[in-house]
């Protein structure tokens, strides 16, 4: 994968993860080129489009937009699910999330993203696995805070 | 689950992000974020020290305000401070700055590294993990150049925590990415191999992504994964949907997992050992037959982790390319998908049938859907869903569905969408050349192109048509005929008018028997139109008028009328202005005889590769959609049938892909054991799925037979001739070569790829484009490969070429005779220059000499021939010795100059040569004395 974007009905961007080199400027025109597109599209069209040399996979989830950007040989189906499993483990770690959990506690968002997809690939698919190592982080950090007070 | 931001509950954050919320206008939001950068800003150059939380607080607001869109140019110093800190959260939000504003700052970027050194060596598995995720997400250079080394150890330590053990591997696999030359393979490659086998599925899913990755390039490295590969897959889609517990998906085992298998297997041509390969039959099997089970949810997410696995299976399944009966299951599944109610899953299958079609197994399979996909096309609401059926359509025309593709194709034209009608336009007019038995169809197609489409054929596309009418007498009547027909109508388009003009011009005469298509009538049609043409356009009726001139003498009077009038003569154009002043004058001062060679019917073009195809291909672009195009990209010559060689007249039009093959017959291979290719290549250019073959027997000698002279054949065998053509300037160079293919059968997939080793590929860079897929039975294709010099070099690069010929696999290797004395200038000079840095370069380093035995006949003018054809420039009478023979030059690169002298004497006698070789440096000396010695 090369990049996920999150973004609102309203085009604004929510969360932004790189998977391959760009400069700012060009994140930033890849962005707007592409929320563009996808917010264009009618709800009944299909989930994936070639955009100049990538596949892009998107998908609606309340307000909000996921959208992945994946290479020729990649799988549309499989990255449809990579989004689906991102949204349920939020949802379980938020306690059913919606875009406001998301834009208040974007640094959570990302560390759970991060124990889900590494590099551009899926680290572990375990809904538990992710949501134990992200709970552990939440238990040292409470713990620490103790020690300090 | 722990309520969300209990203990690090940030207020200060929450505070700001609300009242960025609350923002009515983007520019109360600016102000807002202006002056928090400024409160920032201020706190963090204040005296007073900032405990860790204020940090971490405020470098969490400058990542909100960079992640809303602004730019953030301070706070990374703060942010590293956080690195260091013992409490997670703070460390964390440290790490979470570092991986989002990447900063190429050296002196931070040595904090960073130390930071995460630190962290990976504790013994504390979230730092590490927080620590390998950093360089993951970052996967900079300097991040690989200090890490490179330790994460592999990680990876393959017994010790190592399964989740450290997870992000090691997406670690090293996005530094891989970023500098594969900075993570050589080593000895840990076989023990992740292993990982394939861990009990930990998690483990397992990321090892394989890393394992597919590093496969792509290192095929041979790798081989051992396709076994465990398959057992792994086998035990996870025979397993009960509740074995693997939480790694299975919606009742789908592991789909993730399965999908990342059934991709590093594509890396690989269908196993050797047959119990792998019927193991992996059997779970290709079990793939397919999954499908047609009911589903054992509604839920659409189980069909997707299923689909999903289908799908790459299938993939699978058209890479092998070599079990006739799974591609047709494999057609029929996707066949039933066409008709779907999902339309993602319509979508997918018409995507996938496009490959399928290029296979000779299942090319009949997919033609059977041809009714469907064509009220696809009709029906579906969704563009990109149409685009596929069009993709499909091209990609399962033959001769037999032709008429009826291409009739589709254009009533699709008339409302299809405007971003795509330029592709659609380019793909009906290669299919009706491809496919045309009967030419007046063709015309017929074109011109109903440009009467549908007028404005997206390009020029191309009308060059073409002439081109084919011009090569194929049997079609010329007809044209006149269709295009006098067509321009009849009161508005038609400028393209057609380019068409009528320049085929009456040629051929006019052949319909001007009819009173009603009379040289006069057809002239005055043109030039009913001539008004409305933009300025090209006119030019190309001028010279229409001009051919009229000499076809029919009696409209020579009104042409010249037409000519001489003032908007012609004294137009503000001057192209038309010139060609209204000569054509007149060339027509009042010409005999007929001058009038009728000058203005002979045009010659026919020489056949190559249709301008349209190349178009298409350019509108694709490199690297995507390589599959569908495959089977398409045909030579011109063999889509036009039978080429007429073009007569040496049209030398006015050199095409680079001139035959070169007719130099002469290669040698026959003499046998010997082929030389190693050794194991450190790597692949520059493209990643080769497949293992690279050793050297063909003879490379070396045909190789060595290119040290003195460019062009020729490189290598011939039953199947596959390779001529060279190459043309050296300074350090630059520029080789074309062209592979013919000998037999009546198409080569599929055909892949050349230029291998260099490391130490090779920085000292010489090799530029080139992927070349069509697909070579015709009898037909040519060249490839330009740009060349340049960047300092001296002693191997040369290994030519390996990979494609299918019926159903075997082919892979062929050969040396490629770029060698380092191409860049030879010469350097004239006297006797007494020579003698003079001949001395200045006696050091021992730089001279190198070899005594050896003649092994050709020893002949005067062949030496001279071959010492210019080495490149030095031949000095006669320098040497006191008139036997002898002397050369000087330069050897350019792209960083220096090298000075090189040369002296070869011979002895008849004994029938020996010594030759001596000085130059300012000695790995040159020893490079160019091993060439050179080879060649006497």
């Amino acid at each position: 994968m090369q990049f996920m974007l999150l973004f609102s009905r309203q085009g604004k961007l929510r969360l932004q993860k790189w998977y391959v080199p760009l400069s700012d400027k060009e994140k930033k025109k890849i962005t707007r080129e592409l929320v563009q597109t996808v917010l264009a599209r009618k709800p009944k069209m299909c989930s994936f489009l070639e955009w100049r040399d990538l596949k892009i996979v998107y998908k609606r989830y309340a307000s909000l937009y996921f959208c992945c950007a994946i290479e020729d040989q990649d799988n549309e189906l499989i990255t449809l699910e990579i989004i689906h499993r991102y949204v349920e483990l939020l949802d379980k770690y938020f306690g059913s999330v919606c875009e406001l959990d998301i834009i208040f506690n974007f640094e959570k968002a990302y560390f759970i993203l991060d124990e889900f997809l590494l590099g551009g690939e899926v680290q572990e698919t375990s809904k538990k696995n992710v949501l134990k190592a992200i709970e552990q982080a939440d238990l040292l950090q409470e713990k620490m805070l103790k020690v300090v007070h | 689950m722990p309520a969300v931001s209990k203990g690090d509950g940030m207020r200060g954050l929450a505070v700001f992000i609300s009242d960025i919320r609350n923002c009515k206008s983007k520019e109360a939001e600016i102000k807002r974020i202006n002056k928090e950068l400024a409160n920032i800003r201020s706190k963090f150059k204040g005296d007073k020290a900032l405990d860790g939380y204020s940090k971490k607080k405020y470098v969490c607001k400058l990542l909100f305000i960079f992640l809303l869109g602004h730019d953030i140019d301070f706070g990374h110093m703060e942010a590293v401070n956080l690195l260091s800190s013992n409490r997670y959260t703070e460390k964390q939000i440290g790490y979470l700055f570092i991986s989002v504003l990447v900063n190429s700052n050296s002196e931070l970027i040595r904090l960073i590294n130390n930071a995460i050194k630190n962290d990976l060596a504790s013994r504390n598995p979230t730092f590490m993990g927080l620590a390998l995720h950093c360089v993951a997400n970052v996967g900079s250079r300097e991040m690989a150049e200090a890490f490179a080394g330790e994460i592999p150890k990680i990876l393959v330590a017994g010790d190592t925590m399964d989740s450290a053990k997870q992000s090691a591997a997406l670690c090293l696999l996005r530094l891989y990415r970023t500098s594969p030359h900075l993570v050589p393979t080593g000895d840990w490659a076989s023990r992740v191999v292993h990982l394939l086998n861990d009990q930990h599925l998690g483990v397992v899913t990321a090892a394989t992504s890393l394992i597919t990755t590093l496969a792509q390039k290192n095929p041979e490295e790798f081989k051992t994964s396709v076994s465990l590969a398959v057992s792994r897959l086998s035990r996870i889609v025979t397993s009960a949907s509740t074995d693997l517990q939480d790694y299975t998906y919606y009742f789908v085992p592991a789909p993730w997992l399965s999908v990342k298998l059934l991709r590093l297997l594509q890396c690989y041509p269908p196993p050797e050992d047959p119990a792998v390969r019927g193991r992996l039959t059997e779970c290709l099997e079990t793939i397919l037959n999954k499908a047609q089970e009911p589903p054992k949810s509604k839920k659409v997410q189980h069909s997707n982790a299923k689909n999903a696995v289908l799908f790459e299976a299938i993939s699978l399944i058209i890479h092998h390319d070599s079990e006739p009966n799974l591609l047709v299951r494999a057609c029929n599944q996707l066949g039933q998908f066409l008709q779907h109610r999902e339309t993602n899953l319509r979508y997918l299958a018409l995507e996938s049938m496009c490959t399928l079609a290029s296979s000779e197994f299942s090319h009949e399979a997919v033609k059977t859907h041809i009714e469907t996909v064509i009220n696809a096309l009709k029906t579906e609401r969704d563009v990109s869903v149409r685009q596929r059926a069009v993709d499909l359509l091209y990609a399962m025309c033959d001769r037999s569905n032709a008429q009826q593709i291409v009739a589709e194709m254009l009533s699709y034209l008339e409302t299809a969408d405007y971003s795509i009608r330029e592709e659609i336009v380019l793909k009906v007019a290669i299919l009706a050349e491809k496919y045309a038995v009967d030419y007046t169809w063709y015309v017929d197609t074109i011109l109903n192109l440009i009467r549908v489409a007028g404005d997206y054929v390009s020029e191309e596309v009308w060059y073409r048509v002439i081109q084919i009418v011009i090569n194929r007498d049997d079609v010329q009547g007809y044209a006149a005929k269709t295009v006098f027909e067509a321009l009849q109508a009161p508005a038609c388009h400028e393209n057609l008018v380019k068409v009528g003009g320049y085929i009456l011009g040629e051929f006019g005469n052949l319909i001007a028997g009819d009173p009603r298509s009379s040289p006069l009538v057809q002239f005055h049609l043109l030039h009913s139109k001539f008004h409305l043409c933009s300025v090209p356009t006119r030019a190309l009726l001028l010279s229409t008028y001009i051919k009229f001139v000499n076809l029919f003498p009696e409209v020579k009077p009104t042409i010249q009328d037409v000519l001489r009038s003032d908007s012609q003569l004294r137009n503000a154009d001057v192209e038309l202005q010139q060609r209204a002043v000569e054509y007149l004058r060339l027509s009042t001062v010409a005999s007929t005889d001058i009038l009728a060679t000058v203005l002979e019917e045009m010659p026919p073009f020489p056949e190559r590769e249709s301008s349209i195809l190349a178009k298409l291909k350019k509108k694709k672009g490199p690297g995507t959609v390589a599959g569908l195009e495959e089977g398409k990209r045909e030579r011109g010559a063999d889509v036009n049938g039978g080429p007429e060689p073009a007569p040496a007249s049209a030398a006015s039009t050199p095409s680079p892909s001139a035959d070169l093959l007719g130099l002469g017959a290669a040698p026959p291979a003499p046998a010997g054991p082929p030389p190693s290719s050794g194991g450190l290549l790597v692949d520059v250019f493209s990643e080769s799925p497949s293992a690279v073959a050793p050297l063909a027997p003879g490379s070396e000698d045909n190789f060595a037979r290119f040290v003195c002279k460019n062009n020729g054949v490189l290598f011939e065998n039953q199947l596959l001739q390779i001529g060279l053509k190459s043309e050296f300037r300074q350090n630059l160079g520029r080789m074309f070569i062209f592979y013919g293919n000998k037999t009546s059968t198409q080569f599929l997939n055909f892949t050349p790829t230029l291998i260099c080793s490391d130490d090779l590929q920085a000292n010489l860079s090799l530029q080139t484009k992927p070349v069509d897929p697909t070579v015709d039975g009898g037909a040519q294709v060249q490839q330009v490969v740009n060349i340049e010099c960047v300092s001296d070099f002693t191997e040369a690069p290994v030519l390996n070429i990979q494609f299918r010929y019926g159903g075997t696999f082919q892979n062929v290797s050969v040396k490629l005779p770029i060698t380092l004395n191409k860049f030879f200038q010469p350097t004239e000079m006297a006797s007494q220059g020579f003698f003079q840095r001949w001395k200045q370069l006696s050091s021992p380093q730089q001279e190198v000499q070899n005594i050896f035995k003649a092994k050709h006949p020893m002949d005067t003018e062949i030496t001279k021939a071959k010492i210019i054809g080495f490149g030095s420039a031949l000095l006669e009478e320098v040497d006191p010795n008139p036997a002898n023979f002397v050369g000087a030059g330069i050897i350019h690169t792209r960083t220096t100059q090298i000075g090189c002298l040369l002296r070869l004497e011979p002895n008849l006698q004994a029938q020996m040569y010594r030759l001596t070789l000085r130059t300012s440096k000695e790995a040159v000396s020893q490079r160019l004395c091993a060439l050179l010695s080879e060649q006497f």
